[in-house]
Formats: C-alpha cells, sequence, structure tokens
C-alpha cells in the first residue's frame, strides 16, 4: 500500500476497475469514450470543459490527465486558465448565493 | 548530455523494458505478426545534408547548430542521385540542420531536377530566409525550381513557438510564411507546395493531426493572413536532446508508457523506414533519420552509397528499438506526418 491517498502512477491503472465489475465497467469506458469525441461541441471544447469540472471536483488524476489532453490538442494555458476560472466562479458563485438563505433566514429570525 | 548513441541505448533498452513492466518493441510487433520489419519499394530518399543550423532548437534530434561542421560533400550528393536514376525513387526530402546552409545546395536542387525527381522536399526552418542577406531570394529560387517546402511551426501562438525554437524564432517565421505565400507557396490549389510540421513542445503526445490542422488554419489565417496546405502532426521521439529533456524533467518514464499505450498495428503497415533510406552526411545508409543519429547503420553488406545495390539493400532486416513506438503511436508518425 502506498503512503499517501494519491499516487499519479494509479492513473494508467484506471482501467483495471472493469477486473472487479467487468460489465459496467466496460459500460463506463465506452460512455466516456462516446462523450469526449467531435459532436454538436469540439473535442477541444469538451477538453476545457472536462479541465474545469477536474478543478471542482478537486480530482488531481483528472487535472492531470486534462492538462496533457489539453497540450495535446493545442491549447494555450491561457485558456486553460481561463477554463480553471469558469469553474471557480461557479463553485464560489453556487457558495455565495445560499448568501441569500442566510439573509432570508435571519430577516424572518428577526424583530 | 547523452550525446554518445550508446548511452542512449543503453537508456532504451534498460528501466521499464528491461524489468518487464513495458514490453519490447520488437516483441510488441512480434504479437501482431510485423517481425521482422522488412522494406519494401524504395520511394523516398531522405537526406542529411549537413549538421549546421542557424537555429538550436530544444527537441532538435540531430543536436545541429551553428557551431557544426559535418557537410555532405558535391561528390555524395551525386551519388544520392545516381540512386534516384537507378532505383526510380520519386521523392528527395533534404534535412539538416538548415540544408541551405550546404555550400552545394542550389545546384544539388538543380541536378535533381534534370535526374527526374517528382517531389523535391526541403526541410526549411524558415528563418533562414531572413538570416542573412544571400538567402533572401531562397523563396523565389524554391519557386523557379519547384520545391516542396515542409517547415516546422511549434505553435501558431508566439510563446509556444519562441519556447521551443529561440526567441524572435516566431516573428521571423511568420515573415517568410509572408513571403512565401506572396510569390504563391501554399495557396488553395498552388501547385508550389507549403506544409507545416507540428510538434509537440513538450512531454505529451500529438493530438489529431486534422483538428490541429483546422486550429493552425483558421489562427494563421486570421492572425496574419497566412495560407499553407497541409500541416504534419511529429510525435517527438525519445533520443537525443528530446531524450535529455525526458529524464531531466523525470518525464521519461511516463512518456514511454504513453507511447506504448498508444501503439497501434494499423501504424506498422505504413511506417516510414519501409519506403525510405536515410543518407548521412557523409554517405552512410540508415533505415530511417532517427536511426542515423543513433549512429545505427542498415544491417546489411551495403552500408555505404558508393557500394549501392537496391537487390542487396533490399533484403535486410530494419534495425528496430525501443525509439521506434514514436512511430507506432495513436495515428502514427512520419516525417509525412500521420500514417493511419
Amino acid at each position: 500500500m502506498a503512503n499517501s491517498y494519491y499516487d499519479p502512477a494509479d492513473l494508467r491503472k484506471f482501467g483495471n476497475i472493469t477486473e472487479w465489475s467487468e460489465e459496467l465497467g466496460n459500460r463506463f469506458f465506452e460512455y466516456y469514450g462516446k462523450v469526449f469525441e467531435e459532436g454538436a461541441l469540439s473535442a477541444r471544447e469538451k477538453s476545457l470543459i472536462a479541465l474545469a469540472v477536474a478543478h471542482v471536483v478537486k480530482c488531481p488524476y483528472c487535472i492531470d490527465a486534462y492538462t496533457k489532453d489539453g497540450l495535446q490538442r493545442g491549447i494555450t494555458k491561457e485558456e486553460m486558465m481561463e477554463a480553471v476560472h469558469a469553474g471557480a466562479a461557479i463553485e464560489s458563485g453556487a457558495t455565495l448565493v445560499h448568501g441569500v438563505q442566510m439573509m432570508n433566514k435571519y430577516n424572518k429570525l428577526s424583530m | 548530455m547523452l550525446a554518445e548513441s550508446n548511452k542512449q541505448l543503453e537508456v532504451l533498452n534498460g528501466g521499464v523494458f528491461a524489468n518487464g513492466e513495458l514490453p519490447y518493441f520488437k516483441d510488441k510487433i512480434a504479437k501482431t505478426g510485423h517481425f521482422p520489419l522488412r522494406p519494401r519499394k524504395l520511394e523516398i530518399l531522405q537526406i542529411n545534408v549537413g549538421y549546421m543550423c542557424n537555429q538550436v532548437c530544444e527537441h532538435c534530434h540531430v543536436d545541429a547548430g551553428p557551431d557544426r561542421k559535418e557537410i555532405m560533400t558535391r561528390e555524395t550528393m551525386s551519388l544520392c542521385l545516381d540512386i534516384v536514376r537507378t532505383t526510380g525513387a520519386h521523392t528527395l526530402d533534404l534535412t539538416g540542420g538548415a540544408p541551405e546552409m550546404n555550400p552545394d545546395f542550389r545546384w544539388f536542387v538543380e541536378e535533381a531536377a534534370k535526374a527526374g525527381i517528382k517531389d523535391f522536399i526541403v526541410r526549411s526552418n524558415l528563418t533562414i530566409i531572413r538570416a542573412n542577406k544571400k538567402y533572401h531570394d531562397l523563396p523565389e529560387f524554391f519557386k523557379k525550381h519547384n520545391v516542396h517546402v515542409i517547415s516546422s511551426m511549434p505553435h501558431y501562438t508566439r510563446g509556444k513557438t519562441d519556447k521551443q525554437r529561440g526567441d524572435g524564432v516566431f516573428d521571423k517565421s511568420i515573415k517568410a510564411l509572408q513571403e512565401l505565400n506572396a510569390i504563391g507557396y501554399g495557396i488553395p490549389n498552388s501547385p508550389l507546395r507549403l506544409d507545416l510540421v507540428y510538434n509537440p513542445s513538450g512531454a505529451f503526445l500529438p493530438g489529431d493531426q486534422a483538428a490541429m490542422e483546422r486550429d493552425f488554419k483558421k489562427a494563421l489565417k486570421e492572425d496574419f493572413k497566412i495560407d499553407f496546405h497541409n500541416l504534419f502532426a511529429i510525435t517527438n521521439l525519445p533520443i537525443s536532446r528530446f531524450l535529455d529533456y525526458l529524464i531531466a524533467s523525470g518525464n521519461y518514464e511516463d512518456y514511454m508508457y504513453a507511447l506504448v499505450e498508444a501503439y497501434n498495428p494499423a501504424a506498422v503497415e505504413n511506417v516510414m523506414c519501409t519506403n525510405t533510406l536515410s543518407i548521412g552526411w557523409d554517405g552512410w545508409i540508415y533505415d530511417c533519420d532517427f536511426n542515423q543519429m543513433l549512429g545505427l547503420k542498415v544491417a546489411s553488406k551495403i552500408q555505404h552509397i558508393r557500394d549501392y545495390n537496391e537487390t542487396v539493400l533490399n533484403d535486410r532486416n530494419i534495425i528496430i528499438s525501443q525509439h521506434c513506438y514514436g512511430c507506432t503511436a495513436g495515428a502514427g508518425s512520419s516525417c509525412q506526418g500521420s500514417v493511419v
């Protein structure tokens, strides 16, 4: 066992999850592959969305994978950072919009 | 610097391959029925006319630069043309260094036209055109002899290009491309061929060639009104300066994993070493430009162009090692880009 929860080398072993549940694992990877194909959105656009989400869900494997994927697609570092900001803005907005709930409750309880 | 080729081969044969984590290239292609790798009919003669170059690029597998003295003589060039005449090879592909810096470059272009070459490629770094007054007329010279220009362009942004190829390279390259466009090179439907080569500026593989071509065309047209024909996406092979970089940056193992995982048997069918011979500046014969840089001469009784014999040479096995994974990853990679 590794001494930390995350080991970068584990990313290479992602496919091994099918070993303990073959059908579900295979269906997941098939779905995953299909999602990132060219479609109404380009594969390039989807790569940037994935990078933003990777940061929001704070998945170190996904951050490594989609930084590399972006480089492979010729995406610039400025584009990547803007995508991260888009994710961060939604995440912080999601926190702040709850401020309205706090204000509502405060007002209701106050004379 | 792992400049000595035997040290590079030690690295490529050791580590994750020696301990069984990853399969040797030989074993991998044997599983798909491609071992031993054998040559088909010779179509392309790729000639390194010397290591001298006006640039010193980070990824250069030739280790080229202004201080390199290795240069092909006119006599050796004549022997190359003899091969063209006897074999019917239709393409000459000149590499360097900067091929244009060879003092006999123009003579060679003129003689090749007489020898009946259909496609005469010069791998031009573009900046050479602006490097010195004596090169300013190169675009007109290329046009006069219908030279097919293929140029490296790491990215359509200044920052990425200059980081890989040196400060100021992007602006000079853009000017050179505009000059070539102005005389008809790279314009849609023009017979004057202008192609660009993209290779990743780091420890990652190139993305889809068609998608990258679309991005390059859009950006270069919008920002600089530049046209070109095709973009070739080339994988960096783990040798020479790029191997040094992979090791120094701690990326070597991950890069080899990525290459092996992306192995594509369909790419093996079309690897360039099966229809190309690589000739060194001093006339030695190699299976490809990369084997040339590793000092791996062809496995044949005939190893020098002064003794050239098509039948004997075609009856050989192509020399392979783990760097060959670079040509079989994903859509494959060759000096003409993807092969699948």
